[in-house]
């Protein structure tokens, strides 16, 4: 049952000091706590390397397959080298989303939610502690990442003379773009996952949000779909990710403000759940 | 021969007594027994209070502050809190001092962690208030130097260690390493403390979650069956903690639904049964109050001396054993009365009743679970 030897004694020192040192809850004590729970989930650091690989090897994988299909005629116009090397993002958001709504989840499956919330009675600097460091970590590990994709795949590229270099217009602002949209779609896991509490119903409307919807507006005739299409947050936020200016696109910041505002709506809405309900 | 009809041995004699009187089988009860306390004191404390009793029951032994002064207590006013359309508490009303251990007692299911849940700030209530040392138990500014509390040693996240468990904890208030350390001494951790909590015993977990609890020094500490999973030594050692703690003048409110985990270590107790209160006294006189002193005896001649021993006030009962079993009166007044009669007493003893009988009969109509329903 457990590792713990029967025989285990427990030196007994029951005279514990009296502690009267300030004791008052801030929002940087919170994110303090919040940080040394995050660093000691082992599920943080798999999922923030899987998110690391997909971006990289996916991003290099793809590039390999175009360089070996190489674009032809009015295919050429179109076609977004720094997008492809960056096509690893796509895949990468399962797992910084399952991340974002696992961090919160989590707590409520184990019960530490209660401890938490003894500790922080007024409960959101938790939720907002968490928001800020899993946007934090995801930034700092997507942005290497993906300007290790962007490069590899570039270079795989330019042996058909494909690649595009970063001081290309909307280049540098794209593989950035990969790093911050990954942020915003934990956001929304963390969101989803506060407003739900269930580590199955978060991911399941996380991946309904992040293909489900596409597939279903799919359906509709095609000009509806195109409008529709540019408001999912996937389709809001890929056009930051890309470099080719895309008619049925919004504009690249329009776009990622979209994204990130339906991470505030489910954020705000789960604030409310969780100052307002039993924990 | 009463006893025996209904197969209880002695030890269960007042409780067997008691089921016969509300069937209607007096015996050889005396009509005093139609007094006795539990009968009464089962109904839950509240308006129309109407039998001195009941009135001694569920008036708090111990005098309430004035008002406006800060004093570290737990104080429960009206409180209901219904669970969708189950109530789990309804119209709970008591106080919890400080300087003493006050036992929380009630069967599983009385709304016993409910309430625990709501002094933690965990769960909103339906209705009424409670105030932790004077304050909403949300609105403290250092709320683990108010209110240490410990629901279920098992909501730690099983793969954090127990040391990074507890500095998380402290982190949000602040509190420093080396405070850390100390608790986890003081609980005896010290030794797994960097091994996942996951992996920990349910004493262990009790022990940390007891480290949590005591982190910020609280003034009031509320655990939840903390002596359940604790071997012997780890018993023991709970129990001279929560003494120390009230001997500081905190206030300690521990909860269980084992009479005999409580009897040891609280002075005072709360009862509750299906989300009501059934007393709040104190230990003593609960006791007293509850499980009169009965004498049990047998002699050479024993109807011969249960004719003699009738008198008003006076109950007697026949154990399976064919032993007399009288309340009442003293030992030494029964046994003078069989001295005086030339009757020859083979055996005189006093006997409680068990606290875990007392708490059973005073709960029965409380339960909210029971085999076989």
């Amino acid at each position: 049952m457990t590792d713990t030897p029967a025989h285990a004694t427990f030196p007994v020192n029951s005279g514990l000091s009296s502690y009267q040192q300030p004791q008052r809850v801030t929002q940087l004590r919170v994110m303090r706590a919040e940080w040394t729970k995050l660093r000691t989930q082992p599920s943080a650091y798999w999922a923030l390397l899987t998110a690391v690989i997909l971006v990289v090897g996916f991003g290099i994988g793809y590039s390999l397959l175009r360089v070996a299909r190489p674009p032809h005629g009015t295919a050429i116009a179109s076609f977004d080298p720094a997008a492809i090397s960056l096509s690893g993002v796509q895949l990468a958001q399962i797992a910084v989303g399952v991340l974002g709504v696992m961090v919160v989840t989590s707590e409520y499956a184990t019960g530490m939610i209660r401890t938490t919330f003894a500790a922080v009675p007024r409960r959101l600097p938790m939720l907002w502690g968490k928001a800020v460091l899993l946007a934090a970590a995801i930034t700092a590990v997507s942005l290497p990442a993906a300007f290790a994709a962007f490069a590899g795949g570039q270079s795989i590229l330019s042996r058909r003379h494909l690649s595009v270099p970063l001081s290309h217009p909307g280049v540098a602002r794209a593989v950035i773009g990969c790093a911050l949209y990954l942020a915003a779609v934990a956001l929304l896991g963390l969101g989803l996952g506060a407003l739900i509490r269930n580590a199955a119903g978060g991911i399941a409307v996380l991946l309904g949000l992040l293909y489900g919807f596409p597939l279903a507006v799919g359906l509709l005739p095609g000009s509806i779909a195109t409008d529709v299409t540019k408001f999912l947050p996937t389709g809001a936020g890929q056009a930051v990710t890309t470099v080719q200016p895309d008619p049925t696109m919004l504009q690249p910041w329009t776009g990622f403000g979209v994204l990130c505002a339906y991470a505030a709506v489910v954020l705000a809405m789960s604030a409310a759940r969780m100052w307002r309900g039993d924990a | 021969m009463v006893a025996r009809q209904v197969g209880f041995d002695h030890n269960e004699l007042t409780i067997a007594a008691i089921r016969l009187e509300a069937v209607g089988s007096a015996g050889v009860m005396t009509s005093t027994y139609k007094d006795v306390p539990r009968i009464t004191i089962r109904q839950s404390c509240g308006p129309g209070v109407d039998s001195p009793t009941k009135a001694r029951l569920c008036t708090p032994t111990t005098p309430v502050p004035r008002a406006g002064t800060v004093v570290a207590m737990i104080e429960i006013h009206e409180l209901t809190k219904n669970y969708g359309s189950t109530t789990a508490v309804a119209d709970l009303t008591f106080t919890v001092q400080p300087g003493v251990v006050t036992g929380f007692l009630g069967p599983n299911g009385a709304g016993k962690s409910t309430t625990m849940r709501i002094i933690l700030g965990l769960d909103q209530p339906s209705g009424g208030s409670v105030l932790v040392n004077g304050r909403a138990p949300r609105s403290h500014a250092a709320p683990l130097h108010e209110i240490g509390g410990m629901l279920d040693p098992r909501a730690v996240h099983p793969s954090r260690s127990a040391y990074h468990h507890l500095l998380a904890v402290a982190q949000t208030s602040g509190i420093r390493k080396t405070r850390v350390d100390e608790v986890i001494d003081a609980v005896g951790l010290r030794s797994v403390s960097s091994r996942p909590a996951g992996k920990f015993s349910l004493g262990m977990s009790q022990r940390l979650g007891i480290a949590a609890a005591l982190l910020g020094d609280p003034a009031t500490v509320v655990l939840d069956e903390p002596v359940n999973g604790l071997d012997v030594e780890g018993i023991r050692w709970i129990r001279s903690m929560l003494q120390d703690l009230a001997a500081e003048g905190k206030t300690v409110f521990v909860s269980s639904h084992l009479m005999s985990e409580i009897a040891q270590t609280a002075t005072h107790l709360i009862v509750i049964g299906r989300g009501k209160l059934i007393a709040d006294t104190s230990m003593d006189e609960f006791m007293a109050t509850a499980a009169p002193t009965m004498v049990r005896v047998r002699s050479s001649d024993q109807d011969a001396l249960a004719k003699m021993l009738r008198a008003p006030g006076v109950t007697i009962t026949r154990a399976a054993d064919g032993a007399l079993i009288v309340g009442g009166a003293s030992a030494g007044q029964v046994g003078s009365v069989a001295g005086a009669a030339g009757i020859t007493v083979l055996e005189l003893a006093t006997e409680h009743a068990s606290l875990e009988d007392i708490f059973v009969s005073l709960t029965q109509d409380a339960i909210e679970y029971r085999a076989g329903n």
